[in-house]
């Protein structure tokens, strides 16, 4: 039982969410993991827990559920692509993951660590990254600042100490440019690094996000439909570019996507979700021909295909 | 957009700081030679403390996004808390006292820009109006401010610093210049460094800001205390270097505005922008008599003339919106872009 390695994880989690603290552990034992893909990553459960895990997860706006009774777990350096229509409850999912909206029902599980609902603001403390499916960089900022800006987070030292360029303030501005600099050459941006981020080409912005969130090097990153809009090829390329990144920073990816086809070969178990529900959760092969999601996106085989009486 | 022009050229040929050098060598050692009274009085003085109001607005308006409507406030603010600690304060020096004079408008400004923990855009700007009313109020109301003048008036002290009086219209011109170089550096350094980043960051997608860690909050509160320092001390120099004399009325709503066109006809997120603007609100009235009495004669009068301005200025800023949203700033690089590359092409 891993009920030792859990223990601690619980206790930390009372202080944001006393309730899942008095219902006890989570139901689930967490999954085996017979070929692991990444490095791991020092979660506090060990190598075999999830980093990520929601537990009955469910969302609704007034009347509309988003989300219902959705269980997700995640491996360290796993990429997961979670796909499914239009509406299905993709980026309702990844807000919950994020802290931005608080689920009704159900429970987040970061590295061990179980939260009613993730706190946003020290999300990046915590180590997840994201991105928006719309475009949320800042506009005014060159390239190179919107990245540097990622590391904001860990700055130090107070706003007189950087206008004076006394203190540990040199040496910050000195790292995070540095590390800005890095990771632009690494998603092959270093052209682009003092334009102005709203000047740039649509999949180029999309790039900078990925890069924003990237340079803090999460352990979780949060990709909100990175490929949306884009063109065949710049999809591929944003495929490569999210393999790369896991390979080289051993991040954990979760990937939302509505285009099925480009994830196949990215992902490394999908779950499709439909109308708020998790409909399948597997291999992409798995995925590819299990019966349910075939339904979910091409509709069902109606018993009247001929349309009569309509 | 002008930005992705500007890569084709490489349009500075000299180092950055080279413009603002000269700049400066010339305003320190050429114009007190050759400037005349009329100058210094009537342009330089009010074009360097509305300038530094600028500067002041622009780092909360044009980099962190918070409108604001209390900018007048906040130079009265500053204004009497100087007179105040130089009154009553003894052996602080004139230095002391307009540094600790910014830093009450910074804490008037922490106060009014709580509201925009919650509030944004339209609704943070009339929140705002609290400020303006409420200081112009209790400056008023309160007359030990004023040190119980009848009127509310307050006549500024002598200038002087480390011992060395500043008289005169040379002397005040020097004061003025020395306080808003030194703010204008200072706030220049701000805006490019993380704090800066951090407000544009706030700016342009407050969702986006809070998620990478950026302390939302507090940096809104650091926008406003740092904005509310620097127009607070510009107020000491509109008040101590520019009038001598100045009431609460003087610093009213419509001074708000003024330096709220100064930052859109400037530029908005431009330190540049701020000096463009207020040299154009300065000018701007002295051109416009002077062209009315030239092409009116007698008709030309005092009302006519206020009249006229408010029209021109207000289609100006119209005319702005809509053509060059960035401002003058944005109108000079991209002439100085021009003459460059037809010089470079020749």
């Amino acid at each position: 039982m891993p009920l030792p390695s859990y223990t601690l994880g619980v206790m930390e989690a009372s202080a944001y969410a006393p309730e899942v603290f008095a219902r006890g552990l989570p139901s689930s034992p967490p999954e085996q993991q017979p070929e692991a893909n990444g490095e791991p990553i020092g979660s506090v459960a060990g190598v075999a827990s999830p980093l990520l895990s929601l537990q009955g997860i469910g969302l609704s706006f007034g009347g509309v559920v988003a989300l219902a009774d959705i269980d997700l777990s995640v491996r360290p350096g796993e990429i997961r692509t979670i796909i499914g229509p239009n509406g299905a409850g993709k980026s309702s999912l990844i807000n919950v993951i994020s802290g931005v909206y608080r689920p009704d029902r159900g429970h987040v599980q970061l590295d061990g660590v179980v939260y009613a609902q993730v706190p946003t603001q020290r999300l990046a403390q915590l180590g997840v990254a994201r991105t928006f499916q719309n475009l949320a960089l800042f506009k005014g900022l060159s390239v190179l600042d919107n990245v540097a800006s990622g590391l904001a987070y860990k700055v130090r030292s107070n706003f007189a100490g950087q206008v004076l360029g006394i203190g540990r303030s040199r040496g910050e501005q000195r790292d995070s440019l540095s590390r800005a600099e890095q990771i632009l050459e690494f998603l092959d941006l270093t052209a682009v690094r003092d334009r102005l981020a709203g000047t740039l080409p649509y999949g180029l912005q999309k790039r900078v996000e990925l890069a924003r969130a990237l340079v803090a090097e999460p352990r979780l990153l949060l990709l909100d439909e990175p490929m949306a809009g884009m063109t065949a090829g710049e999809k591929s390329e944003m495929a490569t570019f999210v393999r790369a990144a896991r390979d080289r920073f051993a991040t954990t990816v979760v990937l939302i996507e509505h285009d099925v086809g480009v994830v196949m070969g990215l992902s490394d178990r999908i779950a499709v979700l439909d109308y708020g529900r998790k409909i399948a959760d597997a291999t992409p092969d798995e995925v590819r021909n299990d019966q349910r999601v075939i339904d979910a996106y091409l509709g069902v085989a109606s018993d009247n295909e001929d349309g009569a009486g309509i | 957009m002008t930005a992705i022009t500007s890569d084709f050229f490489s349009a500075p040929v000299l180092p950055k700081w080279v413009a603002p050098v000269l700049l400066l060598a010339f305003a320190y050692g050429v114009v007190p030679l050759i400037g005349s009274s009329y100058l210094f009085e009537a342009i330089l003085l009010p074009f360097l403390a509305l300038s530094l109001a600028g500067v002041g607005l622009n780092i909360l308006t044009g980099y962190a996004g918070q409108v604001s409507l209390g900018s007048a406030a906040f130079m009265a603010a500053g204004a009497f808390a100087a007179y105040n600690f130089d009154l009553r304060v003894e052996g602080l020096p004139l230095i002391g006292s307009i540094f600790l004079a910014g830093i009450v408008a910074a804490a008037i400004g922490i106060v009014f820009g709580l509201p925009s923990l919650r509030l944004k855009g339209f609704y943070l700007a009339v929140s705002t109006l609290a400020a303006q009313f409420f200081v112009q109020w209790a400056l008023t109301k309160f007359s030990w401010f004023s040190n119980n003048s009848a009127s509310g008036v307050i006549d500024a002290p002598r200038l002087s610093i480390s011992g060395f009086a500043l008289d005169g219209a040379i002397g005040r011109y020097l004061f003025a210049l020395t306080i808003v170089t030194v703010l204008t550096f200072l706030a220049h350094r701000l805006v490019t460094s993380q704090t800066g980043r951090n407000f544009i960051a706030i700016r342009d997608n407050e969702t986006a800001a809070r998620i990478i860690g950026i302390p939302v909050l507090k940096t809104k509160l650091l926008a406003f205390a740092i904005s509310s320092f620097i127009i607070g001390v510009a107020g000491v120099i509109w008040a101590f270097a520019y009038l001598r004399t100045v009431e609460p009325d003087g610093f009213d709503l419509d001074r708000s505005f003024q330096i709220l066109f100064i930052i859109i006809i400037g530029g908005l997120a431009s330190i540049r922008g701020a000096f463009f603007g207020a040299a154009l609100i300065v000018v701007f009235p002295l051109g416009l008599s002077r062209l009315g009495g030239f092409l009116l004669g007698d008709l030309f009068d005092s009302g006519v003339l206020d009249m006229s301005q408010r029209i021109v200025l207000g289609a100006l800023i119209i005319l702005f919106l809509i053509l060059e949203p960035d401002g003058l700033v944005a109108l000079w690089d991209r002439i100085r872009r021009r003459l460059l590359f037809a010089w470079q092409s020749t």
